[in-house]
């Protein structure tokens, strides 16, 4: 049989091409615009070329935040996905406790950051906040995430992983509900432990909504700004200012556009570089 | 190695049933004896699975008891009972080659590496799953993952039983035939008491020695393929076995025998004394395709009946009769004459069984084989 070719079937692709183009590609071509011209106003613009990357890459105070956020999105994947994994698989399966479960789970992730952000901001004070007060005056743990870095740390930390562990625990349930009995029946009969179990049945089965999980979680918790803003505002010092409030403050507050742009596509690069690497990693080992 | 006893045992799926319809095995009795090859055959939701869950362990039974030998094992795990189980879809554990997924169970009763691979490459040679042994189970085929599936059940030679449901659903139709003698050979090899569920009664009686028909939740026989072919003990065996099934017909007593619409059936003298004695509501006579005698010529034994349908199945030939307002199939080999608008047919005595309340009735010396008993 001979194929027809017939090059005005490209035509049909123009629909998507126009969609990406207003959705993405041209709203992205202002921040190239920027990145490689100096613009003071309507009138007068150079061209910078690659200077503003470079000068961005060698600016030591992006360097800090880069680094803050990694450790910070690593800490967030190492806790989240773990714990989201073990919720999962406890949560009753059937009869009443199991819709209590998943109401109960799902409220967190209808909250709004800044309201998240405030939650925690008055819990966590020393004088008016229950856990401020519960860990400085009755289990004299000294806690004071306004003037302490590494307290300002945990409770941002604490703050994600109370406001998006369910997310992964309710992504995970669903992946382990499309598993039938069967597996399980067979699996008793083969002997197999708990762990294998786990191992061999639950997590291969749950890899896909894992992928998801593990996606989302990096995407988000890489661009965190609320929380922190809310808590402290990237402080004490700039223990908690991560990737997206520097850029803030750089194009915002500084006003510095040319750097901020250059910035913003790096940003983008390292996200979008990440998640393939996340991406490939766990669809690879299908394949052997 | 064991044999299994099943002591009035009975499961429901609802917590306070109140009839027998809320069972889903209704209380039996029943033996499956150390080293058989059994089928268990019914129609789909008779309740074939859920027995077969109680045997393995996986399900609890509500009442009665299981014993393997002597031991009851209503309170012991699958793991305790030993016991193997083919289930109807492929279970395969993705992440592993085929040889990992044959190993498996052996490697989790702590079996020496060495042993495992003795048993593995020998269960794999018998199923033909040699050239997929380092192949991940995850992209095989839905047949060669059920083969996988069944040789995790067979890799284990010290089992109790192996217990097999409805395994060959999802394999080719060619292929199935050679896995049924494959797992014949393998019960012949090791002597291990297996259990075949299915609904399909070639499947069965190809497989088993002995077969137990389910029907709503009891085994109402249990016998060899011949049995339930000569002699069903239930309507239902006579309808689902033997195709076409066995023509049934409702009857009334008189006078010496049974009669419908005009017709009169003699009965034996035994036989009526033991139907005067039994209550029922209704009455059946029963008598398979095969054995409805056709006559060349009108008779005085032969009853008259119209041909409604013939149907030409190569070796043979199947007629559709029309006796007294009832239809009936009858089988006719091919080098009969086939009788055209008229047929004359009779009901040889020892072919004709009586079905009250759909079970059989049979004279009271039923010791004597089934011939003797009706020539009187």
């Amino acid at each position: 049989m001979t194929k027809v070719q017939n090059n005005k079937a490209w035509w049909l692709v123009l629909p998507v091409f126009l969609l990406v183009a207003f959705s993405a590609i041209i709203p992205m071509m202002t921040v190239v615009n920027y990145s490689v011209q100096d613009i003071f106003d309507q009138s007068s613009r150079y061209f910078v070329g690659a200077d503003w990357f470079r000068q961005v890459l060698q600016d030591p105070r992006l360097h800090d935040s880069l680094l803050r956020q990694f450790i910070y999105s690593a800490c967030v994947l190492l806790i989240e996905i773990p714990l989201g994994i073990g919720i999962a698989l406890t949560m009753p399966t059937k009869g009443r406790w199991s819709s209590v479960c998943l109401i109960v789970m799902t409220i967190p992730l209808l909250i709004p950051f800044n309201v998240v952000g405030t939650i925690w901001q008055i819990f966590g004070r020393g004088d008016i906040g229950l856990l401020g007060w519960m860990l400085n005056d009755v289990l004299g743990i000294s806690y004071n995430y306004a003037a302490n870095a590494s307290d300002a740390w945990v409770t941002v930390l604490v703050i994600d992983v109370w406001h998006w562990t369910s997310l992964v625990a309710l992504l995970c349930y669903s992946g382990l509900r499309a598993i039938p009995d069967v597996y399980y029946q067979a699996a008793r009969i083969d002997r197999a432990s708990n762990w294998a179990v786990f191992r061999h049945i639950q997590l291969p089965k749950m890899k896909s909504v894992l992928l998801i999980a593990v996606m989302l979680r990096f995407m988000d918790s890489f661009m965190i700004y609320t929380e922190p803003f809310v808590l402290t505002g990237g402080g004490p010092g700039n223990s908690t200012t991560f990737l997206s409030q520097t850029l803030t403050t750089m194009a915002l507050g500084q006003f510095d556009l040319g750097p901020a742009a250059a910035f913003s596509l790096v940003y983008f690069l390292i996200i979008l570089l990440v998640s393939w690497v996340f991406y490939t990693a766990m669809t690879h080992s299908e394949k052997n | 190695m064991a044999e299994i006893r099943l002591q009035q045992l009975a499961h429901s799926y609802s917590a306070n049933p109140t009839g027998p319809e809320d069972y889903a095995i209704r209380e039996m009795t029943h033996i499956w004896e150390q080293g058989g090859a059994y089928a268990l055959l019914g129609p789909s939701g008779c309740g074939k699975s859920t027995l077969l869950n109680i045997i393995s362990g996986l399900l609890s039974p509500s009442e009665g008891k299981v014993l393997f030998d002597t031991t009851v094992v209503n309170d012991m795990s699958p793991e305790e009972r030993n016991i193997a189980q083919v289930f109807q879809f492929p279970v395969v554990y993705d992440t592993m080659t085929v040889y990992d997924n044959l190993a498996f169970p052996l490697r989790n009763q702590g079996m020496p590496e060495a042993k495992v691979k003795i048993k593995v490459q020998e269960i794999a040679d018998v199923l033909d799953l040699q050239p997929l042994l380092k192949k991940k189970a995850k992209g095989l085929t839905a047949d060669e993952k059920q083969k996988v599936s069944m040789g995790r059940g067979l890799v284990r030679d010290d089992v109790s039983a192996i217990l097999f449901d409805e395994p060959l659903t999802v394999i080719d139709p060619h292929l199935k035939w050679k896995l049924r003698r494959k797992l014949k050979q393998i019960h012949e090899q090791f002597n291990i008491t297996m259990v075949y569920v299915t609904h399909d009664q070639l499947e069965a009686s190809t497989f088993a020695d002995k077969i137990a028909v389910m029907y709503g939740g009891q085994i109402v026989q249990f016998g060899t393929p011949r049995e339930l072919f000569e002699k069903p003990h239930h309507t239902f065996v006579g309808y689902f076995i033997g195709s076409p099934g066995m023509n049934l017909i409702e009857v009334k007593p008189e006078a010496g025998g049974v009669g419908f619409g005009g017709i009169h059936l003699p009965l034996s003298e035994a036989l009526q004394q033991r139907l005067a004695a039994t209550q029922w509501s209704t009455l059946k006579v029963g008598i398979r395709p095969e054995f409805v005698h056709v006559w060349d010529s009108p008779n005085d034994d032969a009853m008259q009946a119209d041909v409604t349908y013939v149907e030409d199945l190569g070796t043979y030939k199947i007629l559709t009769l029309k006796l007294a307002g009832q239809l009936l199939k009858v089988r006719v080999q091919e080098d009969k004459p086939v009788p055209q608008g008229q047929a004359w047919i009779s009901f040889p005595s020892q072919w004709l069984m009586l079905y009250a309340d759909e079970f059989l009735l049979e004279a009271a010396a039923n010791t004597l084989p089934a011939s003797e008993v009706s020539h009187d």
